[in-house]
């Protein structure tokens, strides 16, 4: 086995592809839409590991990849902020949480 | 970078490892409790890995904003909505799950083999600028990220009032729907809900 003298940059991208497509499944699957938001949470996640690794790895002098995170980390709190205040209203709405039950925009 | 080789490897094993677990626990647990408490997991496992990636001020701030801020409010969530409930079952569930994970292992296997095959032009020496990160990000805010740092806050403070005013409960003293006085006390008093299915 050689030597290396860093990890390489893939074994980030494969755990943050394999995040991603776990948070994908769980949009895709869950009943429970305090889970879907929490898919979505592993979702931003995975797409912040990647940029990290490319800001580090590629861009290390100008890590530019950091700033985005920064950014992307800034989204996904008023996202889960707002979010959650919608699933709230709905709840009191519909008093459920079961995602087959919102068909308000079903045609 | 100050770490040996040996020790990185064995970090990010064990952290990635902690990821994906935590991570399909988080979708496949029937408690969403436990998912919440994970999905905890997960967000301090990711703030290692950027702490292994040398971005300290990152992985403080994930540490800060998910899993101090985002994580409690997803509890106090779920805290607000648990209600025990027999969900209807749906007829064509098999086929749905057939589709979606076959979709998710496509798209994994797809994002893998742009992972592996594709030669990444890697800068030469690695995480060089270490500790000068934190500085390196404030110039960038303040310099060339200025306008989407500010744009950053407003969007901050439009999430704020929005979530104020979708998550208050009346704030007109009369209904608009019905006609009647509503009541403005704190403890939610037991009301038809106005959406239920009729059917």
């Amino acid at each position: 086995m050689m030597s290396l003298e860093s990890i390489p940059i893939q074994a980030f991208l494969i755990v943050s592809s394999a995040l991603f497509c776990i948070g994908i499944w769980g949009l895709l699957n869950s009943r429970n839409a305090v889970r879907v938001l929490m898919s979505i949470e592993l979702m931003l996640n995975a797409v912040n590991i990647n940029l990290m690794a490319f800001s580090s790895y590629v861009d290390n002098n100008l890590i530019q990849g950091q700033v985005f995170t920064i950014f992307v980390i800034t989204v996904a709190a008023a996202e889960a902020a707002v979010g959650l205040a919608i699933l709230l209203s709905l709840y009191r709405n519909r008093v459920t949480v079961d995602m087959e039950s919102f068909n308000l925009l079903k045609w | 970078m100050t770490i040996a080789i040996t020790t990185q490897i064995i970090c990010f094993t064990i952290l990635s490892l902690v990821i994906l677990i935590g991570a399909l626990g988080v979708v496949l647990l029937e408690s969403i409790v436990y998912s919440a408490f994970l999905l905890g997991g997960v967000f301090m496992s990711v703030a290692g890995l950027y702490l292994l990636l040398n971005a300290s001020f990152v992985a403080a701030a994930q540490v800060l904003v998910y899993v101090g801020a985002v994580n409690v409010l997803i509890i106090f969530a779920i805290m607000l909505v648990n209600k025990k409930e027999d969900l209807k079952p749906i007829n064509d569930i098999k086929s749905r799950r057939i589709i979606s994970t076959s979709i998710c292992l496509t798209l994994l296997s797809l994002l893998i083999r742009v992972d592996m095959t594709n030669v990444w032009s890697l800068s030469s020496p690695q995480n060089s600028i270490g500790e000068e990160s934190t500085i390196r990000i404030g110039e960038h805010l303040f310099s060339d990220y200025l306008l989407p740092f500010e744009v950053a806050s407003v969007l901050l403070l439009m999430a704020m009032i929005g979530a104020i005013v979708l998550a208050r409960r009346d704030v007109m003293s009369k209904d608009i729907s019905t006609g009647l006085p509503v009541d403005q006390e704190l403890i939610e008093k037991s009301s038809e809900p106005l959406l239920t299915n009729k059917n």
